[in-house]
């Protein structure tokens, strides 16, 4: 098991990672309260990011609208713990199903009737839109009142029902994201990845080798939206609170593509270092800028924006190729 | 509810419908030549209408003289843009365009948020109030402005693609990038012209929603949003498309508008969006691409 885990990685690979791993076990040790809820956040975008990147980076569908699955996953365990007092690790079981019949519908639906590339985009940019305007008038979820959970001072951390301080949300999304690294090479090296790949590539030149795109498009949608639902249980466990307007809202969607853009579109660690890369730079303009005594709301994203436009017009195909270079890390030209 | 109401609201609705088809224009004509979707197209439109306010609040100029002048600006804005930053971008993939004109529409909102605040912005022109009867009909006088004002612009941009060389030369970048090429057009000039012509079209479409609704720094995405609805409604590439889709939308919006609730009329254009996308993906209007 573990020899096919680290099958065709360089020691060096490997030595990295698990410096890596490590020095995000130890994090929370040596962390100021502050500093950890960036990393909560970093984490979350990793493994949104990675969960979005199968379906664009493997199968090369472009989703703009995955705000749809956390959403879905948030609302429906908020409400069950809410109502029903069913706590975040059941709700999940629910969850799970219902994203990933949204995702399976919305897959349906566009490549049934053959909906590509941009097309495609703005169905899932739509379904978003409709969840979050449909959320609003739901009574049951509180509507665009918003929906509470109930908090208290948490001195214990529960992590059945997921109530408990920041550092436990830290390490179950750590365990997220090294489990979603983990599963995503997994399906890159079996022969669905091999599938996504092609069609990724040629989805004509796929169809014609034999691969029922039709299929494999579908089991990407639907492994991305249930893995997305995930990240919206945590989100709604660690926010406490809900609004439509602020879950499902387009630009939520833009915030989990950014990361995996910037980091690299169809690698492994690409989503992973664009969390660190973007959260990490939005973070340091605020306080940047708060040093220097500018605290004129928007100057932070106006520069945020500007960097944003460096790297896609410097690196066009992400952070993580050419840092991959600069750690001796690519595989030698033959 | 008497008929009358309806038949007043339909009329609001498409009159408004023909600006929102003009700015959708903008956005077909942009993404049938160039092949890149202007997901900053709300946020330009933004721009439009602030510099509309603030030439009202400022000088008391009418946004209908400013029309020209902004909608130029605008297409200034729209050809540094293309020419300087987007021309590298049109063979990348979809999702790295988008990246960048994702990053444009965010330093476009937070600049205006750092000049205007958040607050709502509107213009309080002399004929605000007015209207027109006609029978039982009574018309705004600044939709009908307004929606006479992206006719002339709709059908200025017309008779510039289907009568003249540069227009016709566009065209032929559309249809064929290599052939363009081939027979010496310089297509990245083109590309960023094509461009500036579709921000004109945005720009005139926001000074004229200017007087129609109030603006803030944030109306911009959804804007982009409706643009893509009609634009595929009404078929991409086609500009009577365009307005046909705008007034579908406009009227559907105003009409769920009065028999639903106000809130929930964006659900109506997205229901219009995802059936149009399965049953017509080419759109009302759109011809069908092999």
């Amino acid at each position: 098991m573990l020899g096919r885990l680290t099958e065709g990685l360089s020691a060096r690979t490997l030595i990295l990672l698990l410096l890596l791993l490590a020095v995000m076990l130890a994090a929370p040790f040596f962390a100021s309260d502050y500093l950890l809820t960036v990393l909560i956040l970093i984490l979350y975008f990793a493994y949104v990011g990675q969960a979005w990147n199968i379906m664009m980076g493997f199968a090369g569908q472009l989703s703009l609208g995955h705000a749809l699955y956390v959403g879905l996953g948030a609302y429906t365990a908020a409400a069950l713990y809410v109502h029903f007092g069913i706590g975040p690790w059941i709700g999940l079981l629910i969850a799970i199903p219902i994203a990933a019949l949204a995702g399976a519908f919305i897959g349906y639906l566009a490549f049934r009737f053959k909906v590509g590339g941009v097309y495609f985009a703005i169905l899932t940019i739509a379904f978003a839109e409709f969840a979050r305007v449909g959320f609003d008038h739901l009574a049951f979820t509180k509507g665009s009142s918003g929906l509470f959970l109930p908090v208290a001072q948490y001195s214990k951390n529960d992590l059945w029902h997921l109530r408990g301080q920041p550092v436990m949300f830290y390490y179950v999304l750590l365990v997220a994201v090294v489990a979603a690294f983990i599963g995503c090479r997994a399906l890159l090296q079996s022969r669905i990845g091999y599938f996504w790949l092609a069609i990724r590539e040629d989805e004509e030149a796929a169809r014609s080798a034999g691969i029922d795109t039709f299929r494999y498009k579908m089991i990407a949608v639907v492994i991305s939206a249930a893995m997305t639902s995930f990240a919206g249980v945590i989100y709604a466990f660690y926010y406490n609170n809900l609004f439509p307007e602020q879950v499902f809202h387009i630009s939520r969607s833009i915030e989990i593509i950014l990361g995996p853009i910037v980091g690299g579109v169809g690698t492994l660690f690409g989503p992973i270092l664009g969390a660190f890369v973007l959260t990490g730079l939005a973070e340091s303009l605020t306080e940047g800028l708060h040093a220097i005594g500018i605290d004129i709301p928007g100057a932070k994203q106006v520069f945020y924006g500007i960097c944003l436009l460096f790297v896609i017009m410097a690196l066009p195909d992400g952070v993580w190729p050419w840092v991959k270079r600069r750690l001796g890390l690519a595989e030698r030209a033959p | 509810m008497p008929f009358d109401i309806y038949l007043n609201v339909a009329v609001g609705g498409i009159l408004t419908g023909l600006v929102y088809g003009l700015m959708a224009l903008g956005l077909s004509v942009i993404f049938g030549v160039v092949r890149v979707v202007n997901f900053a197209h709300g946020e330009m439109m933004t721009v439009a209408m602030y510099i509309a306010v603030t030439l009202f609040s400022a000088f008391h100029l009418d946004p209908l003289i400013m029309l020209v002048p902004i909608a130029a600006t605008l297409g200034a804005f729209g050809y540094a843009l293309q020419a300087g930053v987007i021309n590298p971008f049109i063979t990348r993939p979809e999702h790295s365009q988008f990246l960048l004109l994702v990053a444009v529409a965010i330093i476009l909102v937070n600049i205006l948020l750092i000049a205007f605040g958040p607050d709502a912005k509107t213009v309080q022109v002399s004929y605000a109030y007015d209207s027109y009867q006609l029978g039982p009909l009574i018309v705004d006088a600044t939709k009908a402005y307004a929606a006479l004002a992206a006719l002339v612009v709709a059908a200025a941009l017309f008779c510039f693609f289907q009568y003249t060389t540069l227009g016709t030369a566009i065209r032929a970048c559309a249809d064929n990038y290599t052939g363009a090429l081939v027979v010496g057009l310089d297509v990245k000039h083109l590309y960023a012209l094509t461009f500036a012509l579709g921000s004109a079209c945005v720009g005139a479409a926001g000074v004229m929603l200017a007087l129609i609704v109030d603006v803030t720094p944030s109306i911009g995405p959804a804007y982009t949003l409706l643009a893509f609805i009609i634009v595929i409604t009404g078929g991409l590439g086609s500009m009577p498309g365009a307005l046909i889709g705008g007034v579908m939308i406009g009227l559907t919006e105003a009409l769920a508008g009065l028999l639903f609730t106000p809130s929930a009329k964006s659900m109506f254009s997205f229901a219009i969006l995802v059936l149009v996308l399965l049953f017509r993906p080419q759109g009302i209007l759109g011809k069908k691409v092999a």
